[in-house]
C-alpha cells in the first residue's frame, strides 16, 4: 500500500492553507485529494469582492483568494489528485479514493486532515409544503449556474433564508436582470452578515421580511409562485399573514452543514451542535492523527478565518507526523460558556500542548447587545473584550495565550462567559 | 441638518453609522465607527457613494471547457452607474488564454474604470 505522511481531504481554501503549512513546517509527503476538476473548492464559483481583507490587505474576488493559495501550493510541488473521491477513512488511518485515471486505490496515511466543507440545508430537510416542480434551487447552485455554468435559473425569483448565499445571490439575480421579490427569513434576525444586507439588499430595494416563512410552493411543473406568512415567537405561521408572490424560482438559503460523512464512518467523534468534528487545541479529533479545518468543522463566515484555522491544522498534523505532538490527551482541559456561546472550537484545551496562542471561535445563539466576553482561568478573569451587538450570523474569535496560563498556574477551569455591560 | 443612519460596510463588523448633514448636504460629523475607515465610508456614502462590480462574462476556447470567466471593475465605481456597467459587458465574450487582471473592457460604462478578469482560463 502506498503510504502518504499528510493526506489531506478536500482541496478547497481549508485543504490549501493546510498543505501550504504543512510543507512550511517541513512536511514533503503531503498530498491533497480533490473531487472536482480544479482546486479552489467553493471560492471558484464566489466571485463576489471581500476576500482576503484580514490574510492579504485586500479586498480579493473568491477566486482570485484561492489562486493565492493554489499558486503556494503549486510552488511548493504538492502533489494533488483532483477528480477523485474519498470513499473512506479507516480509524487506523488508512484512506481509500477513486478516480478514472487510478481506479479505487489506498493509502496508509500518517496524518489525516479533514477539509471536506460544508453543505446546503435542502429543502427536503426544510419541510416546506407544496408542489415539486423545478424552480427550487439552493442559493449556491443558483450561483453555480450563473457564474460557472452561464445559464440564469428563473426570471422572478423569491428568497427563504437570509444567509450570506442567499444574499449575494439576491445582488446577482438583479444584475443579471431578474426581479428579486423579496427574502423571507424565518429568525428575527438575518443569518448574513451585515454588509450584505446593505450592499446586496438596500442597495436594489429588495425588502427582508423577518420572522417570515414560505407556506405553500404552487406549480405543478415549475414554480409559479410563494406564499409566504409571518410566523410566532415558537416559529409557526400566523393565521391571516399569509401573502402570495407571484415567481418562477425559488431560492433557499437556510444553513450550511459541514459535510462529515467520511469523518462518521471513520468513527471521529461529532458535536451534535456544529455538525463538526469535536476537537482540542491542536484541532486533532478524537481519532489521533485527524485534524480538521474550514468548513467541515464548524461553518465561518469569512474564508479568511477558515485559512488561518487550517494552516494551524496542517502544521500540527506535520508535528504529529514527526512525532512532536504529545500523544496523552488526559490533561485536556473542556472549555466551559456561559450566557450566551452555544459551543467553542477547541472544545478543549491542554495548556501543555497548545502554542504561544490558541484562537478560540464560537457563535452566540441569539442577537445580543451591549456585551462583554470575559474569558476566566478559573475564578481570574484573563480577557475582558466590549462587543457592541453579537449575532448568530456573525463568529465570535478570543486569542487565548500562552502566557495567560504561565501567569495563572495550574489551571483546572476555562470559561467563556457573556456578560451584561 | 439631517441624520442618516448607515451601516458601514467595509468589515465584517457592520458597525452602525450616524452621518449628520449640514443644511447644504455637507458632512457635519459620523459617529458609531470604530476605526477611521468607518469614518471615511460615512462621508462617502451620503456624498458619492461607490460599489466594486463583480460579474461573469463568457470565455471561449478554454482547454478545461469552462464556459465563464469571472470579472471586476478595477476599482469601486459610482453606485448609480451599476446597471450601466451591467449591460456594457452583457455583450463581451473574451477568447482564452486570460488571466488575473487582463482588461475585458476598458473603460467601462464611460466610468474611466477597467473591467478585469479575476480568474485564469488558460
Amino acid at each position: 500500500m502506498e503510504k502518504v505522511n499528510i493526506v489531506i481531504v478536500g482541496g478547497g481554501p481549508a485543504g490549501l492553507a493546510a498543505a501550504a503549512a504543512a510543507y512550511d513546517a517541513g512536511e514533503r509527503s503531503i498530498l491533497i485529494l480533490e473531487r472536482d476538476s480544479m482546486l479552489g473548492g467553493i471560492l471558484n464559483q464566489c466571485i463576489h469582492n471581500g476576500f482576503g481583507l484580514h490574510t492579504f490587505k485586500e479586498e480579493l474576488t473568491g477566486p482570485e483568494y484561492a489562486k493565492r493559495f493554489e499558486d503556494q501550493v503549486e510552488a511548493r510541488g504538492i502533489a494533488c489528485k483532483l477528480n477523485t473521491m474519498v470513499m473512506d477513512i479507516s480509524p487506523e488511518k488508512v484512506v481509500t479514493a477513486m478516480n478514472r485515471t487510478d481506479g479505487m486505490f489506498t493509502i496508509e496515511a500518517g496524518a489525516v486532515v479533514l477539509a471536506m466543507g460544508c453543505r446546503e440545508r435542502s429543502r427536503g430537510a426544510l419541510n416546506i409544503p407544496g408542489y415539486r416542480p423545478a424552480g427550487i434551487y439552493s442559493a449556491g447552485t443558483a450561483q453555480r449556474l450563473v457564474n460557472i455554468e452561464g445559464f440564469m435559473p428563473g426570471r422572478e425569483v423569491v428568497i427563504l433564508g437570509s444567509g450570506d448565499i442567499g444574499l449575494i445571490m439576491a445582488r446577482r439575480m438583479t444584475l443579471e436582470g431578474a426581479k428579486v421579490k423579496v427574502v423571507a427569513e424565518l429568525m428575527p434576525y438575518s443569518g448574513g452578515l451585515k454588509r450584505n444586507i446593505v450592499q446586496c439588499l438596500d442597495d436594489f430595494g429588495i425588502p427582508l421580511k423577518l420572522s417570515h416563512t414560505v407556506v405553500d410552493i404552487q406549480g405543478k411543473d415549475r414554480v409559479t409562485g410563494v406564499t409566504i406568512a409571518e410566523v410566532d415567537s415558537r416559529n409557526k405561521p400566523i393565521p391571516g399573514t399569509e401573502e402570495f408572490y407571484s415567481c418562477d424560482t425559488l431560492l433557499l438559503s437556510c444553513g450550511l452543514l459541514p459535510e462529515n460523512e467520511l469523518s462518521r464512518q471513520a468513527g471521529v467523534a461529532l458535536s451534535p451542535v456544529t455538525n463538526g468534528p469535536v476537537v482540542n487545541e491542536s484541532l486533532e479529533t478524537s481519532i489521533p492523527g485527524v485534524f480538521a479545518a474550514g468548513n467541515v468543522l464548524h461553518v465561518h463566515d469569512l474564508v479568511d478565518y477558515v485559512s488561518e484555522e487550517a494552516a494551524a491544522a496542517g502544521r500540527n498534523a506535520a508535528a504529529y507526523v514527526r512525532g512532536d505532538l504529545v500523544e496523552d490527551r488526559s490533561h485536556e482541559i473542556p472549555l466551559e460558556f456561559a450566557g450566551g456561546p452555544r459551543y467553542t472550537v477547541p472544545a478543549t484545551l491542554d495548556p501543555a500542548k497548545m502554542g504561544d496562542a490558541v484562537t478560540i471561535r464560537f457563535r452566540v445563539g441569539a442577537v445580543m447587545k451591549n456585551r462583554f466576553v470575559d474569558l476566566y482561568l478559573d475564578d481570574e478573569r484573563v480577557l475582558h473584550r466590549r462587543r457592541q451587538v453579537m449575532a448568530p450570523g456573525e463568529m465570535e474569535e478570543l486569542v487565548l495565550k500562552k502566557s495567560m496560563f504561565e501567569k495563572h498556574g495550574e489551571t483546572s477551569r476555562i470559561t467563556i462567559r457573556v456578560e451584561e455591560a | 441638518m439631517e441624520e442618516r443612519n448607515l451601516i458601514c460596510i467595509n468589515c465584517p463588523m457592520g458597525c452602525p453609522l450616524t452621518v449628520t448633514l449640514g443644511d447644504d448636504g455637507s458632512v457635519i460629523s459620523v459617529t458609531g465607527n470604530t476605526c477611521p475607515r468607518g469614518d471615511a465610508y460615512g462621508r462617502k456614502e451620503v456624498t458619492n457613494p461607490t460599489r466594486i462590480v463583480t460579474s461573469s462574462v463568457p470565455v471561449s476556447g478554454a482547454k478545461s471547457g469552462m464556459a465563464m470567466v469571472s470579472v471586476k471593475t478595477a476599482s469601486d465605481i459610482p453606485k448609480g452607474k451599476i446597471f450601466d456597467v451591467v449591460s456594457d459587458i452583457k455583450k463581451i465574450t473574451v477568447t482564452a488564454p486570460v488571466h488575473i487582471g487582463d482588461i475585458v473592457k476598458a473603460n467601462v460604462a464611460g466610468t474611466g474604470i477597467d473591467m478585469i478578469a479575476t480568474r485564469d482560463v488558460e
